[in-house]
């Protein structure tokens, strides 16, 4: 075990995999001269070069699109957008085109390209630059999505991403860029499709993915002071999803409650609840919950971004909603 | 429009881009006192840009910029009280806090924004020219962007249109050399933007802004252009910026001996030797510098003073 910053694990997984494989190049803008906007892609420029390491002008559309057509004859594109905001510049590509190209083709093309960086809100960015992704993508059959909210899964899912032969959209998140934690030795992959149960509990089931389940561990210590203990899930794969773990925790608790930080119209968390009510519901006691963003573009002013997203507060109130029913 | 004589004219221009230099130059101090959050992309070593091009335009001529808009916001006349208090996020804002740097509007001074994804904005620039032409006013839209957006589709699918539907647009890519760490060599593969015109039949023109009077006038000549005939012009204008792309950069990317040499062209120093060259006296400037320290003080403690939005402005303004 080693202690790393998320994005030193995102790093990892990166250098790891072009270290294993001829066929796996960073391209986005910034990623190399500059080191990253974000320091993700610190020091990969002078390790391998521009060959492999490729910057890139603000050509969204232009730079995914390449990625997707030299996946197709089989090199593993990882193509970094600055922010997911910029994606939709690239909306066409990964929809129309990357996520269609196997089925279109009969089987003949797929598409091994990964789609990374950073989603959501940040600070004080505004409406344009602090939007959660998961909702448009997890809605496209074709793409896998996931969204790692530990050190460990940034740079273990980063790597089974990188090595799955489908599109894989990675949802970073800029808050989390400096976040500290182990990181196993070794190869390190968190396969795709696998969530994790980050507490125990027999109150509440609350299902989470990304920076939100840093709201909902504090949450729960604060609710634990009074004798209520809830379980955790990190989804940590919104597509494929795996509920698994979700319903097993359901069938102690009876209720659940799912924070997410995207809006609630559609969307991830709404899936999450359909399937629960469908699979779980002889076992639950009420209905299950959402905690979401407020249905609004994000405001400038920070105490109105502070009421936006969903914090602590919010989390340890919701949890008590479901305790109401 | 009555003629002015150059030294007003330029005492005018003179005084609005020292107002955005000052200006800019609080926002930065108070970006580091933790009063404005998110990103702030500063203006200072383009003001000629704006300046001299918005000096062409009258009420009905609209602007639309993208997130580094400070500088055309105040250009075109917005209040520097609205503007400070946008950056710190008050009600009193020009988008009531709720847009921040990067968005800056004003319906009455038709300032349309302040867009953070770069590119759509000239399509949209486009829309706003098209809408005049479709109701026969001779108006004018300007748009500006930066070099480094050059290649992004929307800016080519904006002139395309411009030029087969004959709107009156100005199109004014704002070399500053850089697109965060990246120098326009890296960024596109011919080292004039203004040579994108070609391909669309479309105007173009292609200056620095050391002197803020040829800005004026050559961005002039495009305006006319756009208002008697409905042609559109893409213009590059060669400038710098002397700050980070945002607060955030450290500027690795170029030595400062770069910057220092840049700063030789500075258009305020140049207006003012202008100035003095034509008669205006020491105590002239002085005067101008000090009442546009004391509006930039008063724009700032009015931020400062202002209330913040009301949680009820969260979903207020979604829907019409
Ligand atoms: C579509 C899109 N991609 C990426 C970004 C992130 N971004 C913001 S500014 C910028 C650099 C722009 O440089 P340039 O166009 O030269 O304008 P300048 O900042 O120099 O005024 C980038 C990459 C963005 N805002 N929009
Ligand atoms: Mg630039």
């Amino acid at each position: 075990m080693r202690e790393l910053r998320y994005r030193e694990a995102l790093r990892e997984a990166i250098a790891e995999e072009m270290e294993r494989d001829d066929r796996v190049f960073l391209m986005g803008e910034e990623v190399g001269y500059y080191q990253g906007a974000y320091k993700v892609s610190e020091g990969l420029l002078e390790r391998f070069g521009t060959r492999r390491v490729v910057d890139t002008p603000i050509t969204e559309e232009g730079f995914a699109g390449v990625g997707v057509g030299a996946a197709m004859v089989g090199l593993r594109p990882i193509i970094e957008f600055m922010t997911w905001n910029f994606s939709a510049v690239a909306f066409d590509q990964i929809i129309n085109h990357a996520a269609k190209i196997r089925q279109m083709s009969g089987g003949q093309f797929s598409c091994p390209i990964v789609f990374r960086g950073p989603n959501g809100a940040a600070r004080q960015t505004g409406a344009q630059h602090s939007q959660c992704w998961e909702a448009f993508y997890t809605h496209i059959p074709g793409l896998k999505v996931v969204a790692p909210a530990t050190v460990a899964d940034a740079k273990g899912l980063l790597k089974s991403a990188i090595r799955d032969d489908n599109p894989v959209l990675v949802l970073e998140d800029e808050r989390l860029y400096g976040l500290k934690g182990e990181v196993p030795d070794g190869d390190a992959v968190v396969p795709i499709g696998v969530s994790a149960q980050r507490r125990d509990g027999d109150a509440v089931t609350i299902v989470t993915w990304g920076k939100m389940l840093h709201m909902v561990l504090p949450a729960c210590e604060l609710l634990a002071k009074e004798g209520v203990e809830c379980a955790v899930i990190d989804l940590r794969s919104l597509r494929p999803l795996d509920l698994g773990p979700t319903l097993a925790s359901i069938e102690k608790t009876g209720r659940a409650l799912v924070v997410q930080e995207a809006w609630p119209y559609g969307g991830v968390g709404a899936e999450v609840v359909d399937r629960i009510q469908r699979d779980a519901f002889g076992a639950l006691k009420g209905p299950v919950l959402r905690v979401t963003g407020r249905d609004a573009s994000m405001p400038y002013n920070k105490h109105l971004e502070d009421l936006t997203i969903p914090s602590v507060d919010t989390v340890v109130r919701g949890v008590r909603a479901v305790l109401a029913w | 429009m009555p003629v002015a004589a150059p030294t007003d004219e330029l005492l005018a221009l003179h005084r609005q881009m020292l107002l955005i230099r000052r200006f800019e130059e609080a926002s930065a101090k108070a970006y580091s006192q933790g009063k404005i959050g998110g990103f702030l992309h500063l203006y200072i070593g383009q003001e000629a840009s704006a300046v001299g091009a918005l000096a062409n335009l009258g009420e009905g001529d609209a602007i639309v910029g993208t997130y580094r808009d400070h500088g055309i916001a105040l250009a075109r006349g917005m209040s520097p009280r609205a503007c400070m208090a946008e950056l710190f996020g008050k009600v009193t804002g020009c988008s009531k806090g709720l847009g921040g740097s990067m968005h800056f509007f004003d319906a009455e001074k038709r300032m349309l924004g302040g867009d953070g994804i770069v590119g759509g904005h000239v399509a949209v620039a486009a829309g706003v020219a098209f809408a005049s032409k479709y109701r026969g006013r001779k108006e004018v839209t300007v748009c500006f962007l930066g070099e480094g957006s050059v290649s992004i589709g929307g800016f080519h699918e904006a002139l395309s249109l411009a030029s087969l539907w004959a709107l009156p647009l100005v199109v004014i890519v704002e070399n500053n050399e850089y697109s965060m760490g990246t120098p326009l060599s890296r960024t596109l593969s011919v080292h004039d933007t203004s040579q994108k015109a070609h391909g669309y039949g479309m105007a173009s023109d292609r200056f620095g802004t050391s002197d803020v009077l040829e800005v004026k006038r050559r961005v002039g000549e495009a305006v006319a252009r756009a208002r008697e005939t409905s042609k559109p012009t893409l213009i590059e204008v060669q400038t710098y910026r002397y700050r980070g792309h945002s607060m955030s950069d450290p500027g690795k990317y170029r030595t400062a001996d770069e910057v220092e040499l840049r700063k030789k062209t500075d258009p305020i120093v140049k207006a003012e030797a202008d100035l003095r060259a034509a008669g205006v006296s020491d105590a002239d400037l002085a005067r101008v510098e000090a009442e546009i320290e004391a509006e930039v003080e008063d724009a700032v403690r009015f931020a400062d003073e202002s209330a913040e939005p009301g949680e009820e402005l969260i979903e207020a303004y979604t829907y019409a």
